[in-house]
């Protein structure tokens, strides 16, 4: 009888990239779901225009590259760039905003990189950082969440800014906040301290017990999918954990030392996109160092930058361009960390 | 039934286990259920020259040739290498070239005997108990004439290994990590005490200070019954360590590593840590050879997977048709596959039935669709650095970067990752989500490495030749150069020299002039026939010496002037 030849070893895992990428995708509904809760219809329209815009552009782009288009869109990750972006960017962002981040990341960041496997950047934080610094004053509006200041617009209101000039500048000041970090940095850097900005008649509002409104529980339920995600071994414990717990460190330091002027370690990592960071973006493996050791200083390099911009920076939040600079650092990480290597006396650097 | 459920573990990397590893689904029941089987005589047997690592053999009988069982027909040659003897009775047909299960695939010579079905054995005169009698070297011999090989799979000539020199720890091999495979379980429960006797010739060969029998938890009856054997041996130099079930633990580093907590050098050998290890299987040829003067001429191969009728475990001749060990066991089913010897991890597959079971044939595996999907296309999804492949790699290497500059042909920057520490286990390639033969790509780049590296000897002789050629040629040339100098010297000396005895010639011939001259003045030239001469012939005589005289007078005049 004759038989087919193949090569070693014939067993196979049935885990496929695909499956990661839905996976990741699962993990983002709970915190999903709570940013719409909090933040309204605007959530929705981000993820509807995210979606249907990386996915063409990555179409369009495998046709140009003339590579098989099928497979690599069944392969989720355009989708979850997609994602990533749309709960990143502010939920009354206009759609030519939300259009124009979509399109940088698919064409610019990854496909002309390579495309899947060859991108040094983290795609969804290219096109974020390129809206971020275009259209800065869009980039800061935020609806005031659930409760606050008459809550998010309703749908034909959210229709109207999102996709037509249907509302005034005046108007649109009117319904939109800063982010609670913004808020703080700002006040802070007017020498107001923290109680003040609580206290504040306008602002005020915006603060929980812990962190702004709504953030804790969005932060909480972004944990919570990427504690799942480690558990189904989709993601690195690594980056995730040492991560947060640099980020602990750093506000923790401060705070104890000048209680008045530094949020709390607990306000930080469970305010704005601290654990969609954590798990979803700095988790991205082709950009993440992959070395294990290289992966806890990655993880920690991106929350000490983050930290800094956060609270000295231009910016409303540092966690893109955090994860950027230290996307540039991987490569020099893996080559560092190398581990020991089975019978070999110590490590080469 | 793969489990669809997340195998693959990341393990720490404590003192007594290996960084990595996968849980693999073992599937051993499926050939476990029956005893040991013997594999009734065949008519013909394939026995190939080299079924070892190192050199062939010197073929010690021809065709035509009558042979009994257990008869040597090769005899090691050198250093590394291994006997073959006659699995049975009868003639050898023919001495030629038939293909065997080899990665090449090519034909090699095999002796091909016609079984008389006598079972006629050669005289044997077994050592016994009386082996504690006999030296290092005389076991040694007595298992290299057995032509005993490393039967876990490598098939290295195991007297080389048994060095006595350093060696403190005996590590017997019982783990068996790749799924399907059941021989040495099989092998373990019905035959624990030979292990152990076996075990203890090894050990006085190589005078170990202790002995460690592995067995992975997997295999409870097997664990039963050699701790019994253990027990029931009265050295107490043996014991018994059960290891946790995970792949590749069955490698020899990795073993190693668990039962000693030491770490083999990459570049380097058990014995550079003062360990030996052999399998199970190894052990019990090892006994059968010094206890009944058996050579090498049968093992226990596991006939298993879904594509079998009914799988199990049977004791058979080396040289046993495939097809023929196949048909035993009820045949193929109607959606069998794939047939590979060894395990679904490390094996071969072969595109054959009709070739031989050689010594190193532990287990013929008969996939069908439902026991694993064999990699249909070669195209895969880009790596995405995931990393799963660096949690699971027992050599602790990053095999994603690894597959980045193996595809590359970057073979300095894989060589400073270590790519010769790789294994070839399969961990990567089984967890990998873009399903990159990793594996493969390694493969390559080591032969890539090996082939630059014959490049590079080649052509380092030829520079060699070269530049002694040149060197050569510049001396030659040097030695012309000097050797025209001197002659160049010599002739300007001659010159000088030439001039001088010149001169001095000139001064003689000067001198001798000048005497001549002197004797002239001295005695003036007088005519001859002057006398006698008539008034007018004077006369004449007179007016010429005037003539004379005065042109005399005139060219001295000249001479003046």
């Amino acid at each position: 009888m004759l038989f087919k030849k193949a090569d070693a070893p014939y067993l196979k895992d049935y885990s496929n990239v695909q499956s990661m990428m839905l996976k990741v995708i699962y993990a983002l509904i709970p915190g999903s779901i709570a940013m719409f809760w909090f933040f309204g219809w605007g959530v929705l329209f981000n993820l509807a225009i995210a979606i249907s815009v990386c996915l063409a552009s990555e179409a369009m782009m495998l046709k140009f590259r003339r590579r098989p288009v099928e497979p690599a869109l069944k392969d989720g990750s355009a989708l979850v760039t997609a994602c990533l972006l749309a709960l990143a960017l502010p939920p009354l962002a206009p759609w030519w905003l939300v259009a124009i981040a979509s399109l940088f990341a698919i064409v610019v960041a990854k496909h002309l990189y390579g495309g899947l496997g060859f991108n040094p950047f983290n795609p969804a934080m290219v096109g974020y950082v390129v809206v971020l610094i275009s259209f800065p004053r869009e980039m800061t509006l935020w609806t005031p969440p659930l409760g606050v200041a008459g809550g998010w617009p309703s749908f034909t209101d959210a229709v109207a800014i999102v996709f037509g000039s249907g509302i005034s500048t005046q108007a649109l000041d009117a319904i939109t906040m800063a982010t609670p970090i913004d808020i703080l940095k700002t006040h802070i850097n007017m020498e107001h301290d923290i109680e003040y900005v609580r206290t504040h008649k306008v602002y005020g509002e915006l603060f929980g017990p812990v962190t702004g409104v709504g953030w804790e529980w969005i932060n909480g339920l972004y944990l919570a999918g990427g504690l799942w995600l480690i558990k189904q071994g989709v993601i690195d414990k690594r980056i995730p954990i040492s991560f947060i717990i640099s980020l602990v460190l750093i506000s923790n330091f401060l705070s104890v030392l000048d209680y008045a002027s530094y949020s709390s370690a607990l306000f930080h990592t469970l305010s704005g996109g601290t654990m969609l960071a954590a798990f979803f973006i700095a988790t991205d493996p082709v950009t993440a160092s992959t070395t294990p050791r290289g992966r806890i200083i990655y993880g920690a390099g991106i929350a000490a930058i983050a930290y800094i911009i956060r609270n000295w920076g231009g910016y409303p939040d540092g966690i893109a361009f955090a994860v950027l600079l230290m996307n540039m650092a991987a490569p020099l990480l893996d080559q560092y960390t190398q581990p020991r290597t089975f019978g070999k006396s110590e490590a080469k650097s | 039934m793969l489990s669809r459920d997340k195998t693959w573990v990341g393990n720490d990397n404590g003192e007594h286990s290996f960084h990595g590893g996968i849980k693999l689904p073992g599937h051993k029941d499926l050939s476990t259920q029956s005893p040991i089987a013997d594999m009734p005589a065949c008519d013909v047997y394939t026995v190939p020259l080299n079924q070892h690592i190192g050199a062939e053999g010197e073929i010690l009988v021809k065709a035509g040739d009558h042979v009994l069982k257990g008869q040597m027909l090769a005899r090691p040659h050198g250093m590394v290498s291994a006997a073959i003897h006659s699995p049975v009775s009868g003639e050898i047909i023919e001495i030629s070239n038939h293909r065997f299960p080899h990665p090449s695939g090519l034909a090699a010579p095999c002796f091909v005997i016609k079984n008389d079905h006598k079972d006629e054995w050669i005289e044997r005169n077994p050592v016994g108990d009386d082996y504690a009698q006999l030296g290092s070297h005389e076991l040694r011999g007595l298992i290299r004439d057995a032509g005993i090989v490393g039967l876990g799979g490598a098939g290295f000539p195991a007297a080389v290994k048994q060095t006595e020199v350093g060696i403190t720890t005996l590590i017997i091999n019982g783990v068996e990590c790749e799924p399907y495979i059941s021989c040495d379980d099989m092998l373990m429960r019905e035959h624990a005490d030979e292990i152990i006797a076996g075990a203890k010739i090894i050990a006085q060969i190589i005078k170990a200070e202790n002995c460690v029998i592995a067995i992975e938890d997997n295999k409870p009856q097997a664990i039963d019954a050699v701790s019994k054997a253990i027990n029931d041996d009265d050295s107490g130099f043996i014991e018994l360590q059960v290891v946790p079930t995970i792949y590749p633990s069955g490698g020899e580093r990795q073993l190693i590593k668990i039962i000693t907590g030491m770490e083999v050098p990459m570049n380097g050998l058990p014995a550079d840590i003062h360990v030996l290890c052999h399998n199970v299987a190894t052990s019990y040829a090892i006994y059968n050879a010094i206890y009944h003067a058996i050579p090498l001429i049968s093992r226990i191969v596991t006939i298993t997977g879904h594509g079998v009728q009914s799988p199990q475990n049977i004791n058979t001749a080396i040289g046993t048709p495939i097809k023929d060990c196949i048909e035993f066991c009820g045949g193929y089913r109607d959606d069998a596959r794939a047939l590979i010897m060894g395990g679904p991890m490390m094996g071969l597959t072969l595109d054959t039935d009709e070739l031989p079971v050689i010594k190193t044939s532990n287990c013929l595996l008969v996939t069908t669709p439902e026991d694993m999907a064999l990699p249909a296309s070669k195209s895969h999804m880009p790596c995405i650095r995931c990393g799963k492949c660096v949690d699971v790699c027992p050599a602790n290497l990053l095999p994603q970067q690894l597959y980045w500059y193996s595809a590359d042909r970057d073979y300095d920057r894989a060589i400073n990752l270590n790519l010769f520490g790789c294994i070839e286990c399969g961990c990567c390639d089984y967890v990998c989500p873009s399903d990159i033969p990793l594996v493969q790509y390694f493969r390559h780049a080591k032969s890539g490495i090996w082939e630059q590296e014959r490049e590079r000897k080649k052509s380092d002789i030829a520079r060699q030749r070269h530049e002694n050629r040149q060197a050569r040629q510049d001396k030659q040339k040097q030695e012309r150069e000097e050797r025209l100098r001197k002659k160049r010297e010599a002739l300007a000396k001659g010159k000088d020299s030439h001039k001088l005895e010149l001169d001095k010639k000139k001064a003689l011939i000067a001198d001798a002039l000048a005497r001549v001259k002197e004797k002239k003045a001295k005695q003036p030239v007088k005519p001859k026939n002057t006398e006698n001469l008539t008034e007018e012939q004077l006369e004449k005589i007179a007016e010429a010496d005037r003539r004379r005289k005065k042109l005399k007078k005139e060219r001295g005049d000249q001479d003046a002037v």
